[in-house]
């Protein structure tokens, strides 16, 4: 079946940029170039150049200004913010030096050489290894070219002006382009270059504009009103798309609607499988403020309070009693639900002043969370005992980051009594039977769990870490990032030496890491005999669907399956059969 | 900002270095650099800002997009002049607070 004027449909795959399905005819942006014309400029002629120069800026300040109120009414302050960016490179001192520098000692006309002083800033910017910081070359060039067109006479850049809906197609778009495109106008956005991370990515998912961002030549393929549609979810630009196409398309976007409702619903119910299983599903926070989000997305709690904020922005050490009222504040907002604090997870580096702390080669192996805690006394008490306080009035738990043998578990269920007893001293209230549980994240720690099972009230897997530590890989190392695989058959085998252990000395047993909000591993941390799955809040909607959808019998069978496998890609391909056997739309 | 308002006034010259490790998960990119340069400019003194092996004017947005400072970088600023030390704590806090973006 063929399309409209009997043109093939054309799939590209680019790289998706902001979720959603746009249909439209294609408007084809094309960049004309500012070509610069260099001369020769007489001493006598200098000041002219520079006062030019001096006017174009003041009126390139002025434009910036009168876009960055248009999109500050349009989107948002948030978004604005760039141009505060664009505005301090037309006042950038060391920049207009330079220029005046060059057209002083070269008399040459002030349009080449600040021609040729900012492409030297934008060359050396698209060199940074860094994708977000190369991104910013763009933003160079939008003011450079702004200032060029104004010292050449010319009005800005005209445009956008087409009045019917289309879908935009360009090679690259400045914050310029998107801040005075007509938004009314544009369904979606096909750009040549861009990643996920550029200015015009996120402003599309700002404005809720499906986009694609990254397909190389598509300006160059299309022309403008050739029809078009554009799968944001997917990274794809379809044009001439046929009559099948369409229909699958549209009942697509019929089916995400229905699941972000669904989503939605889901709040009020509870995460338990078909057969009846109850699984806890609660968040994991950094911040007190995100708890509105903890309860917005229905979580039953929070499974990680990380509380290396309180230290990391402060010049001292936060007190006893600051944190009492920081943990009190977010336990009585999620009570009667848990709140489960981790003692803090920082080496001596990250730290105020007032701590002393050696360079270490080695961080991710050297002193830091609970060894660090253990070697400050006070520091590691002055925390437990505001922890303890805030158990008085609600749902409290702690536990330790990084235990990695019975020593230091123990060491910290001392300490923690140590600290009972200073409060008792002090006649001051403390919850006596608060639960003291351990991050099993160390492979020492996994493999003793057993042992350490009889000691504490609970586990809670990190996952990141005893990946990281099991595998040897350090995900951040883009040559080795690939290694690190959560469905690596010796991590499995881990998982299940530490839930076996959980059980066999009836503690519970809980997953905080990135793979708690992973739905393709839902089914096999069910079957595993995980009791509680922490995610970011925003994704536990998503892991309860996933949960409701499930019978512990398919999991558990799973489980067996894959600790016959001898390869990661194996369990991930039967995991993944699984998760799309039961729930295909929640897959992203 | 609140210690811009408890400015004292003095003619001595100051001379301040301070290490400082950029902790937000984008690093030093557009807004943060403009933020930066923003509070830097507040002062009177200089302020360089360094790199490793590289320099540059802690009041110029190209040069600190230049740094490519991201996550985990360590940067050693100096400032110098009547107020140096004011202008380092505001510039750490700005860094510790993570450019409020996080």
């Amino acid at each position: 079946m063929s399309g409209e004027r009997g043109d093939d449909e054309k799939r590209i795959q680019g790289v998706p940029a902001s979720p959603g399905i746009a249909r439209g005819p294609i408007y084809v942006f094309s960049i004309e170039s500012d070509d610069v014309v260099h001369y020769h400029v007489g001493s006598s002629h200098v000041p002219e150049e520079i006062a030019r120069f001096e006017n174009a800026l003041i009126q390139t300040r002025a434009q910036i200004l009168e876009m960055q109120q248009q999109i500050a009414e349009a989107i948002g302050a948030k978004d604005a913010g760039i141009f505060d960016a664009h505005l301090l490179v037309v006042e950038d001192q060391t920049l207009i030096d330079e220029v005046l520098r060059r057209v002083e000692a070269e008399h040459c006309n002030v349009e080449a050489a600040f021609q040729d002083v900012a492409s030297r800033y934008v060359e050396s910017l698209s060199k940074i290894d860094d994708p977000y910081l190369r991104e910013r070359a763009l933003d160079i060039q939008d003011v450079t070219r702004r200032v060029i067109r104004n010292l050449q006479g010319k009005s800005p850049r005209p445009f956008l002006t087409i009045d019917e809906p289309h879908i935009l197609v360009a090679h690259n778009l400045t914050p310029s382009d998107t801040a005075t495109m007509n938004r009314a106008h544009v369904r979606g956005l096909a750009l040549d270059l861009g990643s996920r991370t550029s200015h015009t990515a996120i402003m599309a998912r700002s404005l809720g504009i499906p986009a694609v961002v990254g397909l190389h030549d598509a300006t160059d393929a299309f022309e403008t009103g050739a029809s078009a549609l554009i799968d944001g979810y997917h990274g794809l630009l379809i044009v001439h798309p046929n009559e099948e196409t369409l229909r699958e398309y549209a009942e697509l976007e019929q089916q995400k609607g229905v699941l972000a409702e669904r989503l939605r619903e889901l709040r009020e119910t509870k995460s338990t499988t078909r057969d009846g299983r109850h699984i806890v599903l609660s968040a994991n926070i950094e911040l007190p403020d995100e708890v509105d989000e903890v309860l917005a997305n229905g979580a039953e709690g929070i499974g990680l309070y990380r509380t290396e904020f309180l230290y990391l922005n402060q010049k001292a050490l936060p007190s006893e009693d600051d944190q009492f009222e920081v943990y009190r504040r977010v336990a009585e907002r999620v009570a009667p639900e848990p709140l489960i604090i981790r003692t803090l997870d920082l080496g001596g580096d990250k730290l105020s002043d007032n701590v002393e702390a050696d360079d270490e080669l080695n961080p991710f192996l050297g002193c830091r969370a609970i060894r660090f805690c253990l070697s400050h006394l006070d520091i590691f008490k002055a925390q437990l005992r505001a922890i303890l306080r805030a158990s008085v009035a609600a749902n409290v738990k702690v536990m330790f980051p990084m235990i990695s043998g019975l020593d230091e578990a123990r060491r910290g269920l001392e300490i923690v009594q140590e600290c009972k007893d200073e409060l008792r001293q002090k006649g001051q209230a403390f919850r006596d039977d608060l639960e003291v549980g351990i991050m099993v994240e160390v492979p020492s720690a996994a493999i003793l769990a057993d042992r350490l099972a009889r000691e504490v009230d609970f586990f809670s897997i990190g996952t990141n870490d005893l990946i990281q530590y099991s595998v040897a890989i350090d995900r951040t190392n883009e040559s080795v990032a690939h290694l690190y695989e959560p469905s690596h058959p010796s991590v499995i085998r881990l998982l299940k030496m530490v839930a076996d252990a959980a059980h066999a000395n009836d503690i519970w047993v809980g997953v905080c890491g990135e793979m708690a909000g992973e739905v393709l591993f839902t089914p096999l941390l069910l079957g595993l005999g995980m009791d509680e799955l922490s995610a970011g809040a925003n994704i536990v909607p998503r892991v309860k669907n996933a949960v409701q959808r499930l019978t512990m019998l398919e999991c558990q069978t799973l489980v067996e399956e894959v600790l016959e496998m001898d390869l990661p890609g194996d369990v991930l391909a039967r995991c993944t059969e699984v998760a799309e056997r039961n729930y295909p739309e929640l897959i992203s | 900002m609140g210690l811009l308002n408890r400015r004292t006034p003095t003619d001595s010259t100051e001379k301040v270095e301070k290490e400082v490790t950029i902790i937000n998960r984008l690093g030093l990119h557009a807004r943060p650099a403009a933020m930066f340069v923003r509070i830097a400019s507040r002062y009177r003194c200089e302020i360089l800002v360094a790199k490793e092996d590289e320099e540059i004017s802690g009041k110029s947005i190209m040069g600190l997009m230049m740094l490519a400072a991201g996550q985990g970088s360590k940067l050693r600023i100096r400032a110098e002049g009547p107020d140096a030390a004011e202008a380092i704590r505001d510039i750490e806090e700005l860094i510790q607070s993570r450019f409020n973006e996080d």
